[in-house]
């Protein structure tokens, strides 16, 4: 029997807080990711007594030695009865310091775009490698893929170290190769630790078997780590969601325009533009819930109130008036194609959704097809399977405020829907538009 | 302007939840023709609630709320239930199990385990149909259980109302796809990402009023499977299942027939929230005796379309 863990130290009364780090990994079976997760889970006491006695039973059942901290993150029958993942899965722990999200995703090369959407919304990217197997074809892909969805930050565990002898060698090879790789795509924060997800090493704890580490451990560094900016360094921009016309006496004329800040801050007082259009006007009041405010930062959900009528509807963008976005109607994307059915071609029609706006586009040229296990691009490709992931021009029916994905994950990324099936079936990723 | 695509992280976590969720029902509601929230006047769906009030305002919530009403709930619970509804001027519509009952829908267990719970899943299709519903909002979250730690924000129903979970749609960044097929409705989970303690840290937030049965009160209890059920006139008693009074209070609002109360002393919102905070026992493991038959419990019933 598993002792019962202590309480979080926080003090639940007092306002909280606390930040929230969205983390993305990815794994194979094999490579000790869940029992990583399990780890983090129990050793930061987010196991509840009742998950770890289901989890005994089940370890017993099969006949295991331990406790298999891995079953903790054990998801649908199917996915048991066929002993993998194959879906993202999201989990919730949390600190003293800080809250977090963790998608984990399955990372086999067939299910690159459930690594895909798990990274869509991470802050960090969790890559693990087994310290006997070193950086492979999947951990390349991994990287890969977190840094084309806009992921600066990768942490490193260099897993299974109680099976090289806790080798400081090793760890600092591995540590080597993967920084030179993250290096050659632009993202310069690595941080390495040599871990043993399933002794404890490193993970929440100091390890005295791996001393030459100087730490800290994982969840430490994950509670520290700062993966954010503050938004004054972008231009404003948001998205409308939604017209707020109260029918009621009290607020008469009363005509609001809803949406969540994509980048930027907005003030009381600024001059902005509608887009696509872009005509100009003044916001006059800025309100959330029943109570006006001064500015709006990313993520806040608020109701912006416009000095002038204008032809503002779901779709529209209200933008900063000195920085504004492109109103594309050609957009040059990486596309990551998700459909069983039928590959991406040229001259297909599909509808786009980008922000809160959905248009008919064209795919006018495939330029290159990313081979993700060798990260090349083959230039002469013309389509895209299931998971595959390339260079796209679309023409679209109707302009569409655009910013690079580099600069904006939320006015850089669009989804591909099928009209036929209303599938989601391609995300993208806007370099330019024009 | 720099270069970088990450998250500013200038909010806290209960605010950067709460944007999620306006932002969700919101989407909901722009682009699906008849939504409808479901609220049982539990504590998730009166979070929920919340977050709709906010999302319109000044306007009102433009649609409507649903209970479906087993006949078996806690009578602190309906008050409630009526009372919120009647605040926020919101159409609130009853979809009986008893009707469904009464009409042959369905057919009653029996015996001193004998629950509605399954019988819901009939009676809220049939409304759904009734009513037209092309979205349901929700009040689940992943952090609740397995099934639902991989359930999509916008999660498909084919025209019988089934679950398929290997046949989700990718759901990238904040960009919901609410198109659908015919016959297929919506529901959509504005709380996915939240988990128990930012529910309560939200309700204390914002002063939310909850049902008198989340707080510590006496009340007339009896042991059965380890665990403490109110004494009702809807679950007969077994032989040696003797009634003894109880400080206790409950950590979900169910069926009087398979919800557990545990024994407490938080009378107020700050007490229960520390005692929540310190707890180690799931509130579906403790409490819910309608997830214990297998492993596997709500993926099934998930699948035939149950909330």
């Amino acid at each position: 029997m598993v002792a019962a863990a202590l309480a979080d130290p926080l003090d639940p009364l007092g306002p909280d807080e606390r930040t929230l780090l969205r983390l993305a990994t990815a794994g194979s079976v094999d490579d000790g990711k869940s029992t990583l997760i399990g780890r983090l889970l129990f050793d930061s006491k987010q196991t509840f007594i009742d998950q770890m006695e289901a989890i005994e039973r089940t370890s017993r059942t099969r006949g295991e030695d331990d406790v298999n901290l891995a079953y903790l993150t054990d998801g649908l029958r199917s996915e048991r009865d066929q002993g993998i993942t194959i879906d993202v899965a999201y989990r919730y722990f949390s600190t003293p310091r800080r809250k977090f999200i963790l998608a984990d995703t399955p990372g086999h090369v067939q299910y690159t775009r459930n690594m895909v959407t798990g990274a869509s919304t991470a802050d960090a990217a969790l890559l693990l490698v087994d310290a006997r197997r070193g950086v492979l074809e999947q951990t390349r892909r991994h990287a890969y893929l977190s840094n084309l969805l806009g992921i600066r930050h990768f942490v490193l565990c260099v897993n299974k170290m109680d099976l090289v002898g806790w080798d400081r060698s090793i760890f600092d090879s591995i540590t080597e190769e993967l920084t030179r790789f993250a290096g050659r795509m632009g993202v310069y924060d690595v941080r390495a630790i040599p871990i043993s997800a399933k002794h404890g090493d490193w993970v929440v704890e100091a390890s005295e078997r791996m001393p030459w580490y100087p730490g800290p451990p994982l969840l430490e560094l994950l509670e520290t780590l700062e993966a954010s900016e503050p938004p004054q360094h972008h231009a404003s921009r948001l998205p409308v969601q939604y017209i707020i016309r109260p029918l009621r006496d009290e607020y008469h004329d009363y005509r609001g325009y809803a949406g969540t800040m994509a980048s930027g801050v907005l003030r009381v007082g600024d001059r902005v533009k509608v887009m696509p259009a872009g005509a100009e006007t003044t916001v006059v009041g800025i309100d959330a819930f029943d109570q006006p405010i001064v500015e709006a930062t990313p993520p806040m959900a608020v109701t912006v109130r416009l000095a002038d009528q204008l032809d503002v509807r779901r779709g529209s963008m209200i933008v900063s008036a000195e920085h504004p976005p492109i109103a594309a109607t050609s957009i040059d994307a990486h596309i990551c194609w998700m459909s069983e059915r039928v590959p991406l071609r040229e001259r297909d029609r599909l509808v786009v959704k980008h922000t809160t706006q959905s248009t008919r586009a064209l795919v006018q040229e495939i330029g290159a097809r990313l081979d993700v296990n060798t990260l090349d691009y083959d230039l002469t490709a013309s389509q895209l399977s299931l998971n595959e992931i390339g260079r796209v021009r679309l023409r679209l029916m109707a302009p569409v405020a655009v910013d690079p994905y580099d600069e904006s994950r939320e006015t850089g990324a669009f989804i591909l829907i099928d009209e036929a099936t209303s599938a989601t079936v391609g995300a993208g990723m806007i370099t330019s538009g024009g | 302007m720099t270069t970088t695509a990450t998250r500013p992280a200038s909010l806290d976590t209960l605010s950067w939840l709460e944007a999620e969720g306006i932002h969700i029902i919101r989407e909901v509601a722009a682009e699906l023709e008849r939504p409808c929230l479901l609220f049982s006047g539990g504590k998730d769906s009166i979070v929920m609630l919340r977050l709709a009030e906010k999302a319109f305002w000044p306007a009102r919530i433009p649609f409507a709320v649903m209970h479906v009403d087993t006949g078996h709930n806690f009578p602190e619970a309906i008050d409630f239930r009526d009372r919120r509804a009647a605040e926020l001027e919101v159409e609130l519509l009853v979809a009986s199990v008893q009707e469904s009952i009464d009409r042959g829908r369905v057919v009653e267990e029996v015996g001193p385990r004998a629950s509605r719970n399954r019988l819901q899943t009939v009676t809220l299709l049939d409304a759904i149909t009734e009513h037209n519903f092309d979205a349901l909002f929700g009040g689940a979250r992943r952090d609740e259980e397995k099934a639902r730690a991989k359930e999509r924000i916008f999660s498909f129903r084919d025209a019988f109302g089934q679950w398929d979970p290997s046949n989700q749609r990718p759901e990238l960044w904040n960009l919901y796809n609410g198109r659908l097929t015919r016959g297929e409705h919506i529901r959509a989970f504005p709380l996915s990402n939240w988990t128990e303690l930012d529910v309560w840290q939200y309700i204390k937030r914002e002063r939310l009023e909850i049902p008198s049965i989340y707080f510590a009160h006496q009340r007339e209890m009896f042991r059965r499977d380890g665990m403490l059920f109110p004494v009702s006139n809807f679950v007969p008693r077994l032989p040696g299942e003797d009634p003894f009074d109880a400080r206790v209070r409950f950590r979900t609002v169910g069926d009087m027939t398979c919800t557990a109360g545990v024994l407490s002393e938080a009378d107020t919102l700050d007490s229960v929230v520390a005692e929540i905070a310190a707890t180690r026992i799931t509130e579906r493991g403790e409490t819910r005796a309608d997830d214990r038959f297998s492993e596997a419990a709500m993926e099934d019933r998930k699948r035939e379309g149950y909330f």
